[in-house]
């Protein structure tokens, strides 16, 4: 690629600018992150009097841990859930707007909302939307004969906190599918047209596969959105409970490390879920590399 | 196989914008039809109309016997070529061609042989597992071709199929439309904006003009009696001089110079005189001609056009390479050779029509 190059003159200075970003990049992930592989080697006793190099015991010990197994279990129903979720309604609604992108603007403003709120203040909404006692949706529910409750029900509260974190993803991926379908050529579902294929199969044989790029990216920084992004809205929602069911790898580092003070296996966790964000952003990139599949 | 009737349609877009006006065409089975015009005359409004791809504003499209006005894009036995291809670039080019087919429930093995026939007419089999990507323009274009015709419907659309194309390869698949379209016979409707592409296909041309109909006739009919001098200018090429005159009984008054006429003045007073290149030779010493000034020559080879003045209007004439020129020259005509237009409206006046414009076109023995 041809770009404009800039010469310095000063050694110093290349160094200089840079050493903002580069400190905050130090301060703020590297050394936490060296800090977590140190940790996840160590282990304290009860008192905090003693620490011991172990070696990858934490991490044999998680495996084994029935309660780690079941937290895997609940991240990978959840990331699932609000992948398909969220990215199922935003191409339902991008679609719905790029057919009639003059009146689209109007939605797209309202759509795109839902990204600027934190994390917990979402969660703070579902939570009173959804509280069994005062929630508007609990009530609504009930003339349909559903006891809603997500503190005693498991399934209603993986639900709850799948519904909750998939909203606030919306709007990204809204924007991105509108971007993608603006770019599949007017002629080609024309042609699909002329080739007798009614608008189902017009979508699902030649729009849909030329979104290909697109859908599979935000699968990416979807999944990697609720492993690793959604610990507000656990928190703010369910607190992991009830009996464990909701208690998702980000949140259970946390709930192990802060609350229980378990430093050493807390800190296993974290590696692990590094390690999976660098392989997810790994195949995303590989994937960017090869934007064409087609 | 059908004919087509374009009854008095018009086209208005959604903000009101008028593309189309009272268009009225008959086209007879098998006819290969050309609209030219300039950009933005309404050409692809009025395929689009055609095809089903944009509602009909006024009046009736019927294709066969049968009004198409409510009927959809893939029930109205067409099938179009686009400019860009529209090639779907996820499917292989057999799954192009077959795509149509398999909407439409044909059994397998008969899309197997149409794609198979298809592929062979065009020479494409080779790249059959392709994707289009790995094509070239021309490849492509055969494709597009390929996926109209396996099909096999009641007609053809194209709109600037050859436009991506470079100059040589467009002449090469000019000739292979027209030659597939003779083939199969099936009523095609082309649209282009190249003079030269639509005087080469059609059977007949329509010239369109700000989205109505100028002219509507066989190609050397349009060249050779134009009915306007938009179409006078539009068609041919370098486009016909256009020159204001003056009728005087039997003489026509150029700027300086008066020459007779033999009896073919079309009425009296003033009008637009028209005037192919080729019409225009260099005068002998005894004849009567117009004085011209030569300002500067472009060589084509088998010809040279000589461009200049007659008193202060612009003339281009094309004359031998071999004859010598100078700054200032005399040039002559026959009587018979010029065109009249209305200095109003731009219309033909009514007269003499030359023999050429009255004879068929030879239809070659396929
Ligand atoms: N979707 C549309 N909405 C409003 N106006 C349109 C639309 N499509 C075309 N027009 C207008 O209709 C007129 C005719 O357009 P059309 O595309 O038929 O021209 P064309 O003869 O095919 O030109 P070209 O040779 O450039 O393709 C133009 O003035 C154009 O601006
Ligand atoms: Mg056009």
């Amino acid at each position: 690629m041809q770009t404009k190059r800039t010469v310095f003159h000063s050694r110093i200075l290349p160094y200089f600018l840079l050493a903002p970003q580069l400190i905050i990049t130090l301060i703020f992930f590297v050394w936490p992150a060296a800090q977590a592989i140190w940790q996840s080697f160590l282990r304290q006793d009860p008192f905090g009097l003693k620490v011991t190099f172990v070696w990858f015991a934490n991490y044999t010990r998680l495996l084994d841990d029935p309660d780690y197994l079941n937290a895997l279990g609940a991240t990978f129903v959840f990331s699932v859930g609000v992948t398909v979720l969220s990215m199922g309604l935003s191409l339902m609604f991008a679609v719905a707007v790029n057919r009639l992108l003059r009146s689209g603007r109007f939605y797209t403003t309202l759509l795109v909302w839902p990204y600027a709120v934190a994390p917990a203040a979402a969660g703070l909404l579902w939570w009173f939307m959804f509280n069994p006692s005062v929630g508007i949706i609990p009530y609504l529910l009930s003339f349909l004969g559903y006891e809603w409750n997500h503190r005693l029900h498991t399934g209603d509260a993986i639900v709850l906190i799948i519904i909750a974190a998939a909203w606030k993803q919306i709007s990204y991926n809204f924007l991105f599918f509108v971007a993608g379908l603006q770019s599949v050529p007017q002629s080609l579902t024309e042609a699909a047209a002329i080739d007798g294929a009614g608008p189902f199969k017009r979508f699902w044989t030649v729009v849909f596969p030329l979104l290909s790029p697109t859908t599979f990216f935000l699968a990416v920084i979807n999944i990697t959105y609720a492993m690793f992004d959604t610990f507000g809205i656990v928190d703010a929602t369910t607190s992991g409970g009830p009996s464990q069911s909701t208690n998702i790898l980000v949140y259970k580092v946390y709930a192990d490390g802060f609350i229980g003070l378990n430093l050493g296996p807390s800190a296993a966790q974290s590696v692990i879920l590094m390690l999976i964000v660098v392989v997810l952003t790994v195949v995303q990139f590989r994937w960017i590399e090869r934007k064409v599949q087609y | 196989m059908a004919s087509i009737d374009v009854e008095n349609v018009g086209k208005v877009y959604s903000g009101g914008v008028r593309a189309v006006t009272d268009i009225k065409l008959n086209i007879a089975d098998g006819e290969f039809i050309v609209l030219v015009g300039p950009s933005g005359c309404g050409k692809s409004t009025l395929l689009r109309m055609v095809a089903g791809l944009e509602t009909i504003s006024e009046g009736e499209v019927k294709i066969g016997s049968r009004v198409v006005n409510n009927v959809e894009p893939a029930d109205r036995d067409i099938a179009m070529v686009f400019q860009n291809y529209a090639l779907y670039p996820h499917m292989t080019v057999y799954n192009n061609l077959a795509y149509g087919l398999k909407n439409r429930g044909t059994p397998k093995a008969e899309i197997d042989a149409r794609v198979a026939e298809a592929a062979r007419m065009l020479e494409i089999t080779q790249y059959l597992e392709r994707k289009p990507r790995a094509l070239s323009g021309g490849q492509r274009q055969r494709v597009a071709m390929g996926r109209a015709i396996v099909r096999k419907p009641a007609a053809f659309l194209f709109d600037e199929p050859l436009s991506n194309l470079d100059a040589k390869l467009r002449v090469s698949m000019r000739g292979e439309i027209k030659r597939l379209q003779r083939r199969l016979g099936t009523t095609s409707i082309y649209v282009t904006h190249d003079q030269l592409e639509a005087m080469t296909l059609a059977d007949r041309l329509v010239v369109l003009n700000g989205g109505q109909i100028e002219q509507i006739g066989a190609p050397l009919e349009v060249y050779h009696a134009p009915a306007s001098t938009f179409v006078a200018s539009f068609i041919g090429s370098p486009a016909m001089n256009l020159v204001k005159g003056e009728l005087h009984g039997d003489k026509l008054a150029i700027g300086p110079a008066m020459i007779g006429l033999n009896g073919f003045a079309p009425t009296s007073g003033a009008v637009t005189v028209g005037v192919r290149a080729e019409d225009l030779r260099i005068a002998r010493d005894d004849e009567e001609a117009l004085p011209f000034r030569l300002e500067y020559t472009e060589e084509l080879g088998a010809q040279r056009l000589i461009h200049g003045t007659v008193g202060d209007q612009q003339i281009t004439a094309a004359v031998s390479p071999e004859i010598a020129l100078s700054p200032e020259m005399r040039i002559a005509v026959d009587a018979k050779r010029l065109h009249f237009f209305s200095i109003d409206t731009g219309k033909r006046l009514p007269g003499h029509v030359p023999a050429e414009a009255k004879f068929a076109p030879v239809e070659p023995v396929l």
